[in-house]
């Protein structure tokens, strides 16, 4: 049955062929989408070949840089985002028109939420918050790179690949119908036999094996790389909350891995993990993916968490306040996010006692996020507020996330989750968390670190409209789910009879098109920018007058990110500097610097796990094992090759550091009213301070 | 007029209670938001109030910037959700013991038996030898205990109205205990996504006065299908009720599939089925593609009570 060479594959799982061979809306929807594949590989190629890209192309995928790989992340992710974003809106817009009967078929909607909530979690907002995280923490811990930097790029290559099987689905084949949660039996192979769960399975099992490692990498960068005098309470909030979720990723991945693998084990080989016979418990599934679900809901939050403490403090001009509160509550969050999962299966069966122990413990976490919003505002407090694009989605992040907060705890309930579990007010809740808190935060960060990454400002105004844009369409799209909820309509409906129902899901989809609005202006912030580049640089660094690190060097920051590390003495380590008037005093004596020279490892291996993942999918057994024998063999080639530095001559590196802080001692630098115009090149000049 | 469709959407949700359970769960939903109001309406009202305060283009209050901690405010801001939460927990506690759905809701409850199938709910009176098929009818104000499993994939049941939902799983039961108060017609439904016909799965709920129950009961023993393992087969092939109604050859009658019980035990032997110590086929699971109700038949009746989970 299964053909010895191309597996399961046939003309028809191609969805285009499927589209000429049955025309029709559903398939006219699928295929456009799956057409913007082959359509868009082919633009990127004639394009790299027209601008001579080619070779800086090449320099980019094999770098090593954490710099590079950060920019890469959020490259991929605001590309799955486009998806994401499609889809999200397609859902609402359809369920808006389904009082009996919407345009959607129910296979198509139902492959639709599982891509979507797949896609958002495992290929857009992860992506997002490592490449934050890659960006920013080596530079805020003072060190010149990771710890294990071509670990790093073998991370980002196992994303890619996760994201590459996710995407070709839409070209080849079908996705899982059964939601993000992908649970058995209704998985397994006895009731979904298709590709559909494999894909599943394999897009979010090897990304999750790359998370892992970079859990594995950040951990062991922060512990080990921090900069002189840079101790652990002096580290800024966002690389503490990096090294939290750090240790999540390293604890609370390997359980999806597990129950990937089992689910696999399933429905390759014929084990009875999680079927309904022999003895197989599909609790057992539900316990596992928990287990890992749960912090992975902090592992999504924690980065922004700490992205907004950055930007309360800077955007006020005001020391953090209670910096040690802060910090203890992000630990209180990180213990007890394990300790919570059964809030997902309430109404499993278990005994009052259980549910009750672990309703109350997810009240819990209530206090520790309540403490942080109140610490932010009195960071607020006293301040000189500025209301930059950043600052605009920290108030959105204030007013919208205590909500979010409310029906969080409405649902610790077991007594109100048997009533509104799986119901939409759960949709609500989570994206009501999960828009404000972690996609304000990572729109809020991408705004605050770009003139880092790319040495020019994004364009405020086009900056403000997107976040206004996002705040409404959110308030649009996801409020109206929780009347809608209590009221009872259930999560994953194609289709409805109740026509009380439709205002509200009509306000609803209104709103997944300003959504869809601000990803828009969102795109076309980063196209102008762009065009504007020269008017927006400011190669000193500092534009916002920064108060860690990572605004103590040229923007963008150069490979070896710091000329002579840098020593800390207290926590706003540059703001200090600059208050001493220390800061761009000149440096004596340079030393050669060693960087990791590229290399092709992870890019190598990113493509056998690829061939690997569609080999396992459709049965191709010839590539798979090929895939798998190219990834070991690349593994011990490269563990004998010795690794290659790159050393730059200390007269390169005194070059450049001389002439940066000469400009910068020699400027006159800006005041913090004229941070949005053009005569922001870099250089802040602090407020006077009040007499004490 | 327009507000109509409204009000018939809440009376099928617990905002208009008609069970004991689900008028506790109301004023549980409210005690809880007004609890969290105390530690969220200060943010709420804080955040414009602040921003506008200390906007830098014309600020009002002293500009502190070294000032980062205040004991006073420390306690307060650990202490107050600690206090809500402490209520709220005690209060949590409480009621989540109250409410418990296996707890039986008087002496001798109705015992129903239900059975989720891809999409249609069966219903089994055992002790007045009928089932039914998407129809829930329970005298009001007597307490009911429905023993849940399905013979397909994990599904939940919930009669929003008077009670919630509770889990319905393969080679498990879970239980449900509920007491309608109120004469009147309800609807509960399955939220747990099953596949393509999922939203479809509903049932209606009738609380009526114990002299119309026997009436229905005895109308239903009239019924000529037998629940038989063959009959059985035919139900737990996917689709609506109205669809197994064609199957079964019984199409255009109108309500709910009525069926007498053959003394066979169908709920233990369906549970039976995937304890009998031999793997599935694909033929003989319901919700498979491959599912064909001749080659699935379930196994004779267990000698002895199944393990309990």
């Amino acid at each position: 049955m299964v053909d010895p060479i191309f597996g399961k594959l046939t003309w028809d799982s191609v969805i285009l062929v499927q589209e000429v061979e049955d025309p029709n809306l559903n398939t006219f929807i699928t295929s456009g989408a799956a057409g913007m594949i082959p359509v868009g590989a082919v633009l990127i190629v004639v394009l790299l070949t027209w601008l001579k890209w080619w070779k800086p192309f090449f320099g980019w995928i094999t770098s090593v840089d954490h710099k590079k790989i950060g920019i890469m992340y959020i490259l991929f992710a605001v590309i799955m985002l486009f998806r994401g974003v499609v889809e999200g809106t397609l859902m609402r817009v359809h369920q808006a028109t389904a009082l009996n009967g919407g345009f959607l078929s129910s296979d198509h909607f139902n492959q639709l939420f599982t891509t979507h909530g797949t896609n958002m979690i495992f290929f857009v907002a992860m992506p997002f918050l490592i490449g934050l995280i890659n960006i920013a923490v080596p530079l805020q811990i003072g060190a010149r790179d990771v710890a294990f930097p071509r670990l790093n790029q073998i991370s980002l290559g196992l994303t890619g690949a996760g994201g590459f099987l996710i995407t070709i689905s839409l070209l080849i084949g079908e996705f899982a119908t059964g939601g993000w949660t992908g649970y058995p039996s209704y998985n397994g192979s006895l009731v979904n036999p298709g590709v559909g769960p494999d894909y599943w399975i394999l897009s979010i099992g090897l990304s999750g094996i790359g998370s892992t490692l970079t859990g594995v990498n950040f951990a062991v960068t922060i512990y080990k790389m921090r900069t002189k005098g840079m101790e652990y309470m002096r580290m800024p909030l966002f690389t503490w909350t990096a090294l939290c979720t750090s240790i999540l990723l390293i604890l609370a991945m390997p359980p999806l891995t597990a129950c990937c693998v089992m689910l696999g084990l399933d429905r390759y080989l014929g084990f009875h993990f999680f079927t309904n016979d022999m003895g197989g418990n599909l609790m057992n599934f539900i316990n596992l993916f928990w287990m890992f679900g749960h912090p992975e809901v902090y592992i999504l939050i924690l980065p922004a968490f700490g992205v907004m403490s950055e930007i309360a403090s800077t955007f006020s001009a005001k020391r953090l306040y209670g910096y040690t509160g802060i910090v203890a509550a992000t630990m209180c969050i990180s213990v007890l996010s394990f300790m919570v999962w059964l809030h997902h299966f309430f109404t499993m069966g278990q005994s009052t006692t259980v549910n009750a122990a672990f309703g109350i413990a997810t009240l819990l976490i209530s206090i520790p996020t309540g403490v942080k919003v109140y610490d932010w505002l009195a960071t607020l407090w006293g301040g000189r507020i500025r209301f930059t694009t950043p600052m605009i989605y920290l108030s959105g992040f204030f007013i919208l996330f205590v909500m979010g907060g409310l029906s969080g705890v409405i649902l610790a309930n077991p007594t109100l989750d048997y009533q509104i579990h799986n119901s939409l007010f759960l949709v609500a809740h989570f994206h009501n968390v999960i828009l404000p808190g972690t996609l304000f935060g990572i729109l809020a960060a991408i705004h605050y670190w770009f003139p880092k990454m790319f040495g020019f400002r994004l364009l405020e105004n086009y900056g403000r409209a997107t976040a206004f844009c996002w705040i409404f369409g959110f308030c649009l799209t996801f409020l109206p789910l929780y009347p809608l909820g209590l009221m009872g309509m259930t999560r994953r409906t194609v289709d409805y009879s109740d026509p009380a129902y439709v205002p509200l899901m009509v306000i609803s989809g209104v709103g997944a098109l300003f959504l869809s609005l601000a990803f828009i202006l969102l795109l076309l912030t980063f196209w102008r920018s762009i065009v504007h580049r020269k008017k927006q640089q400011n190669p000193i660094g500092d534009p916002w007058d920064g108060r860690t690190l990572e605004w103590w060097t040229p923007s963008p920051a150069p490979e070896w990110n710091f000329a002579v590390l840098p020593e800390v003495d207290s926590r706003d380590a540059f703001t200090t500097a600059k208050q001493n008037g220390t800061a761009y005093q000149p440096i004596e004596k340079y030393e050669d610097i060693e960087m990791p020279a590229n290399t092709f490892y992870g890019v190598i291996l990113a493509v056998f796990v690829c061939g690997l993942g569609f080999g396992l999918v459709w049965y191709i057994w010839w590539m798979a094992i090929a895939s798998f024998l190219g990834c070991i063999v690349t593994m011990i080639v490269y563990a004998f090759i010795p690794s290659k530095e790159n050393i730059i001559p200390a007269e390169e590196v005194r070059r450049v550091d001389e002439a940066w802080r000469r400009e910068a001692r020699e400027g006159r630098g800006i005041t913090r009213d004229d941070e949005t115009t053009v005569a922001n090149k870099g250089l802040a000049r602090p407020d006077e301070l009040p007499a004490i | 007029m327009t507000e109509l469709p409204l009000i018939l959407a809440v009376a099928d949700s617990f905002l208009d209670p008609t069970g004991p359970a689900a008028e506790a769960q109301l004023k549980h939903l409210n005690l809880v938001m007004l609890l969290t109001f105390i530690a969220i309406i200060p943010p709420l009202l804080a955040t414009p109030w602040i921003l506008w305060r200390f906007r830098r283009s014309k600020p009002k209050g002293k500009y502190r910037p070294n000032w980062d901690s205040n004991p006073i405010l420390e306690i307060l801001m650990w202490g107050v959700p600690l206090l809500v939460v402490t209520l709220m927990g005690v209060s949590l506690w409480n009621i989540t013991h109250r409410l418990d759905p296996y707890k039986p809701l008087g002496k001798d409850p109705l015992e129903i038996k239900v059975i989720g199938l891809d999409w249609k709910w069966i219903f089994i009176y055992p002790d007045e030898g009928i089932a039914l098929v998407d129809e829930l009818i329970v005298p009001e104000g007597y307490p009911v205990e429905l023993e849940l499993t399905t013979d397909t994939v994990m599904q939940s049941l919930r009669i929003s109205a008077v009670v919630g939902q509770i889990y319905a799983m393969p080679a498990m039961t879970t239980k449900l205990n509920f007491m309608a108060s109120d004469e009147g017609e309800d609807r509960g439904m399955n939220t747990q996504f099953t596949g393509e016909g999922f939203w479809k799965q509903k049932f209606d709920l009738y609380a009526v006065s114990e002299e119309k129950y026997r009436e229905r009961m005895e109308k239903a023993k009239q019924s000529e299908l037998q629940f038989t393992a063959e009959n059985y087969a035919i139900l737990a092939e996917q689709g609506t009720s109205e669809e197994a109604k064609k199957r079964l050859g019984i199409e255009g009658q109108k309500g709910a599939i009525e069926m007498v019980l053959d003394g066979t035990n169908i709920f233990e032997r369906v549970l039976a089925r995937y304890w009998s110590g031999k793997p599935m086929t694909p033929e003989s699971q319901p919700g498979s593609p491959l599912y064909d109700p001749k080659k699935s038949l379930l196994p004779p009746a267990p000698e002895k009570p199944l393990m309990q989970m």
